[in-house]
């Protein structure tokens, strides 16, 4: 079954769109990786998907329901940039933070032993149990996307959806997110990853989605390095790295 | 016997309760009063002063925890001057048509419209300003002080209580609609902590994980509104929202988690209240402003007990574990 099903979906917050007729389908056990320049729409389509905004045309699916009407929430891990600038000065341990992840579970009643029992496996599947009444705000980044990904995993998600999860996050701990992730993918969990860096798009991911208000590119990682879909949907030269060298 | 008695006699027995309740309370603290020879106990209307100060400063510091870590804590301000302009309509309405309704009971209507249309507000802008929330404030002052002047004649010399606060004039009454108001907000946060904690912390992972973030937002609104008018009969118009601020501020320099942070910034504001009242009864100072006074003081040692408490932790956590930066599974 096509957990995220997108046929045709435009939407603009003005007048001009910002996504324009895309459609795809991500299936159960792919780990797709979408990727464009800046301002192409992929946190729109993101949105759009996940039922944050109503597409203008088109339909948006999430596991074979409207996505804005999706009911079983738990189903979908979300994890975006770094949120917790916003948050600097709120005291809250990486313990509850994961256990977020069980609220869509248990609704307005109570959280139980299974309920904390999940969140503590969940932290140890991402390797910082340690940290786990550290206060979310004294990790590193990178530290800090994975007790995102462990709250994803709390409530038992079989959709990560993850908003260029690796911004400010340094290159070491980048490569040790990236292994987490394949990692999961082969344990079963569908991945949806909108990345700015297209080189690790093109290593991790099993297929590439290229946007730039529509779709330029949808297909294996090795198809899109032979294509020009990169030079059409970025206009520019850019390196396989993701920096651009000319405008 | 008046209005308000009716509006709140529709609901009968549990105001017959809560009277009761009162009386046991009352009974309690002469006991205290006969057993310690302290003054400040022996007087009826302080023990009702007492009972609404500590239920004072459990509400507001539990809603204000949830407005803080948002940035909100102007919400507070402008609530309470909106309540202002609710309690010259009440004063209003009962010059012109000579009923007895309380003032505070209409403070808490025009309250609770204040804060559904300024979540409206944000709703339609998108977004939480300080300039929407600044014409709020200065409009329900503004109607508030226009109402007021409109029938001079003896009502500006009761409006010092509404401004102030003021423990003497907590009646009965008056105590048994803040308990009301208190068990309102106790439930209701009982029964969605987590749902506000998720939108506090997250409001766009909120959403995705199903919570109705805009209902729960009004939802906080309506509470603050609740919170500002009970505490206004002690803390009065200008220093309500410090309650529901400072002490939170201070218990988020001690706390790690957030379960925590609630537990401290209560323990913070009874201390306020309780030394500030009963400061405010021997010196003869102003119930409101004293106990404010102490708030901040108790937030000062708190910022630096956190200081202090936080160096030292850096300097274990260096010998003991890796930093987080360091960290080599990262």
């Amino acid at each position: 079954m096509a957990l995220i099903d997108l046929e045709h979906v435009s939407f603009g917050y003005t007048a001009s769109p910002v996504v324009e007729d895309v459609s795809m389908t991500v299936e159960a056990g792919e780990y797709v990786g979408l990727i464009g320049p800046n301002g192409s729409g992929k946190s729109t389509l993101l949105r759009l998907l996940l039922g944050l905004h109503d597409p203008d045309a088109g339909t948006a699916e999430l596991f074979g329901h409207p996505a804005d009407a999706f009911a079983e929430r738990e189903r979908v891990g979300y994890v975006a940039q770094d949120v917790t600038e916003n948050t600097k000065r709120m005291p809250i341990t990486v313990a509850e933070v994961v256990l977020m992840g069980r609220f869509p579970h248990v609704g307005f009643g109570r959280i139980d032993a299974a309920d904390r029992r999940l969140a503590r496996e969940a932290l140890e599947t991402v390797g910082i149990e340690h940290l786990a009444e550290r206060r979310i705000t004294r990790l590193s980044g990178g530290q800090r996307q994975r007790a995102y990904i462990a709250r994803a995993l709390a409530g038992e998600a079989d959709l990560l959806v993850l908003d260029e999860p690796t911004v400010g996050v340094d290159a070491e701990s980048v490569e040790a997110f990236f292994e987490l992730l394949e990692g999961l993918n082969d344990d079963g969990m569908t991945v949806l990853l909108v990345e700015h860096d297209i080189g690790a798009v093109l290593e991790h991911a099993d297929r590439v989605v290229c946007l730039n208000r529509e779709v330029y590119f949808d297909g294996p990682p090795a198809a899109f390095a032979d294509s020009d879909a990169l030079a059409r949907a970025y206009g520019t030269n850019v390196r396989r790295d993701g920096s651009v060298t000319s405008a | 016997m008046t209005a308000a008695l009716a509006a709140v006699g529709a609901l009968g027995a549990p105001y017959d309760a809560t009277l009761w309740l009162l009386d046991r309370w009352s009974d309690l603290m002469t006991v205290l009063a006969d057993a310690t020879g302290a003054a400040v106990l022996g007087y009826g209307f302080m023990h009702r002063a007492f009972l609404v100060g500590i239920l004072i400063a459990v509400m507001a510091p539990l809603i204000g925890t949830f407005l803080v870590h948002r940035q909100l804590a102007l919400i507070g301000d402008a609530l309470a001057h909106t309540a202002f302009a609710g309690v010259a309509v009440g004063l209003f309405v009962n010059a012109a048509l000579g009923t007895g309704v309380s003032p505070y009971l209409t403070a808490v209507v025009v309250a609770m419209i204040a804060a559904l249309a300024i979540e409206l507000i944000s709703e339609v802008t998108n977004a939480y300003n300080d300039v929407s929330m600044a014409i709020v404030l200065s409009t329900g002052f503004a109607l508030g002080a226009v109402l007021i002047s409109l029938n001079a004649g003896g009502l500006a010399v009761g409006v010092n209580q509404y401004l102030f606060g003021n423990l003497s004039t907590v009646t009965n009454e008056n105590t048994v609609l803040l308990v009301g108001l208190f068990a309102v907000i106790a439930l209701v946060v009982g029964v969605t902590y987590k749902q506000l904690l998720y939108v506090t912390f997250d409001e766009t992972a909120a959403r995705v994980a199903g919570i109705n973030v805009r209902w729960y937002n009004r939802v906080v609104a309506m509470l603050t509104a609740m919170v500002v008018v009970g505490a206004m009969q002690i803390m009065g118009v200008i220093l309500v929202a410090a309650m529901l601020v400072v002490p939170v501020a201070g218990a988020a320099q001690l706390a790690r988690s957030f379960r925590e942070a609630l537990l401290a910034s209560v323990i913070l504001a009874e201390l306020a209240v309780l030394v500030g009242i009963t400061l405010s009864f021997y010196y003869e100072t102003t119930a409101g402003g004293t106990i404010v006074l102490v708030a901040v003081g108790v937030y000062v040692v708190a910022v630096l007990v956190g200081k202090l408490t936080s160096g030292t932790d850096a300097a274990v956590s260096a010998d003991s574990e890796p930093t987080p930066d360091e960290d080599p599974a990262d």
